[in-house]
């Protein structure tokens, strides 16, 4: 870098700390992101495995993740009031603000799959946890995709998990369906469906976090958002 | 060229006023502009300082111009009250219309012009041998506007926020005040003539952060009445104070906008580049 100004475009930011600053931003957010994927897996797996061990890993993770969440938001903090970033860097620090609420969400959910695990496997299984398994490798995935647009800063991905979403809710009415006929064929089933279906209940609203994150990088890399479309048609 | 006063010379005593001076506009066509520029070129000798410019400011609205040292922001605002006419080798090329009338069609006599588009400059510049009241005065004695002073200096001060500060010491000397009341006393000084478009060129550069806000909070106010467009080195003071943002680089219009739009989501490369501090 010359240290005259010439008053051209560059391709980074002429402010050096700055730019790191960016950077740190996206690393913590993506550090985060990894953290959240692999508490998901491992709360299925301390259920599917019967691993209350897992299960208590994962509740003490999730420190880690509460920890990135303060970070993330200090650190946006210090970038607005210092800063005062404008165009794509403002939207990417409005955009982790958002997204590390969902993903800090997402953390919790899985303490809860978790801590429903570590009750189930005090009793007997109740048959096979029909397609539970597939509901969890969904919401993991519309995760992944979710992190993945915003590392590509593609919103052609994140678009995907937006569609994406109906599969996750068609899937989760159906395995609720399933749960519904165990508990009307023998009360006994009742208090341990009701453990599945809440399971249940929480990998659909980490598919809902996914979407949040996905309409996040929308308006990140274009500007538009995406979010309520039709809360907007009523306005205009 | 910063230092120079916003009332250049004497007005010849047969000019129309500028309120009179017929716009060229057709009757019965509708301009929703205030200042409207069309295809404006201004060059020093064989520099093109500005090149192909197009814009409209909309009536009561503020518009910033911001851009890198030497994009020609400055050389644009000044050509919106012809004060490239007293600089040897300028000459400037296009239209500049204020309410359809065209501001280098012949006849247009610069002087009045000026009264219809002031001017604050970078520095603060009040007349060093006047006393605050004889500042503000000094537009309507140089262009011979009768009525009553006293009243239309209290007004002007009044609406350029600096009345309690100065209304004990109106025959103290303009220069005896600090660098801010200084900007406002010029502020006052050019709204006194009545103007409708004012022109400022960083205004509150010179000026610390406190004083700073009073300009911009000044700014808010005058738009009630004046279309302003300023000039202005700090992206976030163009984005406090005005309405639209038109971003300039090397003498061309990148991009005008909305300035919500312009420092969220800008259309232009050089734009994004620009207010995100991309620039070596």
């Amino acid at each position: 870098m010359s240290p005259v100004s010439s008053g051209r475009p560059t391709t980074s930011h002429t402010d050096k700390a700055f730019e790191s600053d960016l950077r740190l931003v996206r690393e913590k957010l993506l550090a985060m992101g990894a953290k959240v994927e692999e508490q998901i897996a491992k709360s299925m797996r301390s259920l599917t495995d019967r691993d209350s061990e897992l299960g208590e890993q994962v509740k003490e993770a999730d420190v880690e993740i509460n920890r990135l969440e303060v970070d993330i938001d200090e650190l946006c903090r210090k970038i607005l009031a210092l800063r005062q970033p404008a165009a794509s860097d403002l939207r990417l620090i409005t955009t982790a603000l958002k997204i590390v609420t969902d993903l800090e969400r997402i953390g919790d959910l899985a303490v809860n799959i978790a801590e429903r695990a570590m009750d189930l496997n005090q009793a007997p299984p109740l048959a096979a946890y029909v397609d539970m398994p597939r509901l969890a490798e969904l919401a993991q995935e519309q995760v992944k995709k979710a992190l993945d647009s915003f590392v590509r800063a593609d919103p052609d991905e994140a678009q995907e998990v937006l569609a994406g979403d109906d599969h996750l809710d068609d899937l989760f009415v159906k395995i609720f369906n399933e749960l519904l006929a165990f508990m009307m064929e023998d009360s006994r089933n009742i208090r341990r469906a009701t453990s599945l279906v809440s399971i249940c209940k929480h990998l659909e609203r980490i598919g809902d976090h996914a979407v949040n994150v996905a309409e996040m990088v929308i308006y990140m890399v274009r500007g538009t958002d995406v979010r309520h479309p039709r809360s907007r048609a009523v306005e205009s | 060229m910063s230092s120079a006063p916003a009332i250049q010379t004497m007005p010849p005593e047969n000019a129309v006023p500028a309120s009179q001076q017929q716009p060229s506009l057709a009757p019965g066509t509708e301009n929703p502009f205030k200042v409207e520029v069309k295809d404006l070129n201004v060059y020093f000798r064989a520099n093109h300082a500005i090149r192909h410019v197009s814009l409209g400011v909309k009536p009561q609205t503020v518009l910033a111009v911001i851009g890198p040292s030497g994009c020609g922001k400055s050389t644009f605002i000044r050509a919106l009250n012809r004060m490239h006419d007293l600089v040897p080798g300028a000459r400037v090329e296009g239209k500049v219309f204020v309410d359809g009338m065209d501001l280098y069609a012949r006849g247009i006599d610069p002087v009045l012009l000026r009264r219809r588009v002031g001017m604050v400059f970078q520095r603060p510049n009040p007349f060093p041998t006047m006393s605050i009241f004889e500042n503000v005065a000094a537009g309507l004695t140089l262009n011979g506007i009768g009525g009553n002073h006293a009243e239309i200096v209290e007004r002007c001060l009044r609406q350029s926020a600096l009345w309690d500060e100065v209304k004990d010491r109106l025959r103290h000397a303009g220069t005896s005040l600090s660098g801010g009341q200084q900007q406002r006393l010029c502020i006052a000084r050019a709204l006194a003539v009545e103007p409708e478009v004012l022109l400022m060129d960083e205004p509150a550069s010179a000026l610390d952060p406190i004083a700073t806000a009073k300009i911009e909070e000044l700014i808010h106010e005058l738009k009630e009445k004046y279309t302003i467009i300023i000039v202005t080195h700090s992206m976030q003071q163009a984005a406090r104070v005005s309405d639209n943002t038109a971003f300039f680089y090397l003498g061309e219009l990148i991009e005008i906008g909305s300035t919500a739009q312009i420092f969220t989501n800008p259309r232009e490369r050089r734009t994004e580049d620009y207010v995100t501090g991309k620039f070596g």
